[in-house]
């Protein structure tokens, strides 16, 4: 197999004592959908804040392409290639649809315009904005200059799955990316997950949804009680085992059986 | 809505309810939602012809003149504001830093013969410095702007009074920090430099605001912070430059009360404070963050100035102007919450 993409070692994040993550680790290699699963406060959302650059880990490593990083901030992350679509979603209201898929990294003019006054080009931001929602396949957004608050909850989720699949140069994180979808739509966001994994992007898929999860990933890791506590595949294992393991009905040998 | 049009179920008459053509309401809330600017430009456009009816002096140029340049130092003052507002916060200390820096023009100036353009630059310096406590203490120790600015309020009225030790200073005609009460003639159409300044500077934020991404940022963060923190956006820094360029805005409103004041004057522009917010608030900016354009708190303050203009051609008592402006900011908030509840 190749080499990871992105690995955890011996994450531990506490909150006051609360432990949320109890020395996870965690490995994605290029062109693979890693989903991540496990029951309300197993430390799911923690892990992928740790791994987004929202939070930072009291203790363990973080490493991309096998070098070690340090992520105090989501941009660190964003620089690393790793890209995030949180639950909350992550959109501006106010701004219009290009805006959000181009907030924190704006195109300026060329030329002076851009250089020394700064002037934005709005029209390729535009232009770009709608290609990209083109190749999703989102019909309903037809006009890029609409306000996001204007959206359905759908289409919201829509345009910041636009915009991480845009910008995530290697690992494209998705945490409950159709909790909020309509069928349609989620059906288009599960071949938007598939496509970037063509393109070899790594992909983390957070979902509750099981059979998108069998559908869709090749491995699984399951996560109970703040660690790891096993990494299975749709081939090996059935539904059934898996909610075993999340709930603690079944256990696992921590020796990385599947990898 | 999509989702029953995405399921493919939708029975003809839904699609047809879902595609009806939008009310006079919806249409009217969409304009308003792309203009924020729109409503107070009408209300300025229609407080100017009804002015004009009750009196034929009001739309005389020399009258109009005379507005402007009374608009001048709140106008700068108000552009300021905006930037704060905008970023969902407020600046109540914002008048009481005016005060303090065209104090301190003022003096350096005429007491320690210091040249005008250092005077002035001196005074820029205390703007921008002033803002930065009110922007550090927002950013850094994470207090409520209104705390931040309502402490500072204090601390600088009281520094201003204690520098001044009761004194005003006239300033000798021709100086250098006069310069923005200087006017000059377009036709009969009298303004001040102070008057070209604040335009400038309108021009300047409005650029800033539309064309740059720092402008995307302020309008972001001041929407949901924490979705402008999760895409990556520095808030904290935004949150600071908006204070810090808010304090160039307020030593532009200083120079020009210098000018209009021919000095120094602590009692100067005690209201600036509020006159500045009400004039952000009227003119369509939401208190709430993320909404609005600078352009909007210049109609606003101007509108506050024809009205006290206006009523004051008409004879009628004064304190109606002040009723008016009341029931101006009621009106322009509630319409601003209609424009951000309802969803097109």
């Amino acid at each position: 197999m190749t080499a990871p993409v992105l690995e955890a070692r011996g994450l531990v994040k506490l909150f006051g004592r609360v432990i949320a993550l109890d020395s996870v680790d965690l490995d994605l290699y290029p062109g693979e959908i890693l989903a991540v699963i496990g029951d309300n406060g197993a430390g799911k959302s923690t892990l992928i804040k740790c791994l987004s650059g929202v939070l930072i880990p009291d203790r363990g490593k973080i490493l991309v392409n096998g070098r070690e990083v340090r992520f105090r901030n989501p941009q660190d992350a964003t620089h690393a290639g790793i890209e995030t679509v949180h639950q909350v979603l992550a959109v501006a209201p106010a701004l219009d649809i290009a805006s959000n898929l181009f907030l924190g990294r704006e195109i300026r003019r060329k030329g002076p315009l851009g250089s020394v006054l700064r002037m934005l080009d709005t029209k390729e931001m535009r232009r770009q904005s709608a290609e990209e929602i083109r190749k999703l396949g989102i019909g309903t957004l037809q006009n890029i200059g609409q306000a996001v608050e204007t959206l359905s909850g759908g289409q919201r989720q829509a345009v910041a799955v636009a915009r991480a699949s845009a910008f995530g140069s290697q690992v494209v994180i998705l945490d409950e990316p159709t909790a909020a979808l309509g069928v349609r739509e989620t059906g288009q966001v599960l071949k938007l997950i598939r496509d970037l994994r063509a393109t070899g992007k790594a992909v983390i898929l957070i979902s509750h949804d099981m059979p998108h999860v069998f559908e869709l990933a090749d491995r699984i890791h399951i996560q109970r009680l703040g660690g790891r506590a096993a990494v299975i595949t749709p081939k090996t294992h059935t539904m059934e085992d898996a909610v075993a393991i999340m709930t603690g009905a079944k256990t696992m040998m921590p020796s990385r059986s599947t990898d | 809505m999509t989702t029953a049009t995405s399921d493919g179920a939708a029975s003809a008459a839904l699609e047809e309810f879902l595609n009806r053509p939008p009310t006079v309401g919806q249409r009217i809330h969409g304009i308003l939602h792309g203009q924020p600017a729109l409503s107070p430009a009408i209300v300025l456009v229609l407080a100017c012809v009804g002015f004009s009816l009750t009196s034929s002096h009001f739309y005389q140029l020399q009258n109009l003149s005379l507005v402007a340049q009374q608009v001048a130092v709140v106008g700068s003052l108000a552009a300021g504001q905006t930037l704060i507002i905008l970023t969902a916060g407020i600046d109540l200390s914002i008048g009481a830093i005016m005060v303090l820096s065209s104090l301190v023009m003022a003096n350096l100036s005429y007491q320690q013969h210091v040249p005008g353009v250092l005077a002035l630059l001196v005074g820029v310096a205390i703007a921008i410095a002033a803002q930065a406590v009110n922007g550090i203490l927002v950013t850094r120790i994470k207090l409520p702007p209104f705390i931040v600015t309502l402490g500072m309020l204090s601390v600088f009225t009281a520094i201003t009074l204690i520098y001044a030790q009761g004194q005003t200073i006239q300033l000798q005609p021709g100086a250098f920090l006069l310069w923005t009460g200087e006017t000059f003639a377009i036709g009969s159409l009298h303004l001040t430099y102070g008057v070209l300044l604040m335009i400038v500077l309108y021009l300047v934020f409005t650029y800033a605001l539309r064309f740059t991404a720092w402008g995307r940022h302020l309008y972001a963060v001041g929407d949901d912070i924490e979705a402008a923190r999760l895409t990556g956006i520095s808030v904290n820094r935004v949150l600071l430059s908006a204070y810090l360029v808010a304090g160039v805005a307020v030593a532009v409103a200083a120079w020009v009360l210098v000018g209009r004041v021919g000095g120094g004057d602590p009692n100067s522009g005690l209201n600036a404070n509020l006159e500045s917010i009400t004039a952000v608030v009227i003119g369509g900016t939401s208190l709430f963050g993320g909404r609005g354009v600078v352009l909007g708190s210049l109609i606003g303050a101007l509108i506050v100035q024809v009205f006290d203009n206006g009523l004051a051609l008409a004879g009628l008592d004064p304190n109606y102007q002040v009723l008016a402006v009341g029931v101006l900011v009621i009106a322009a908030v509630s319409v601003d919450q209609w424009i951000r509840s309802v969803k097109a």
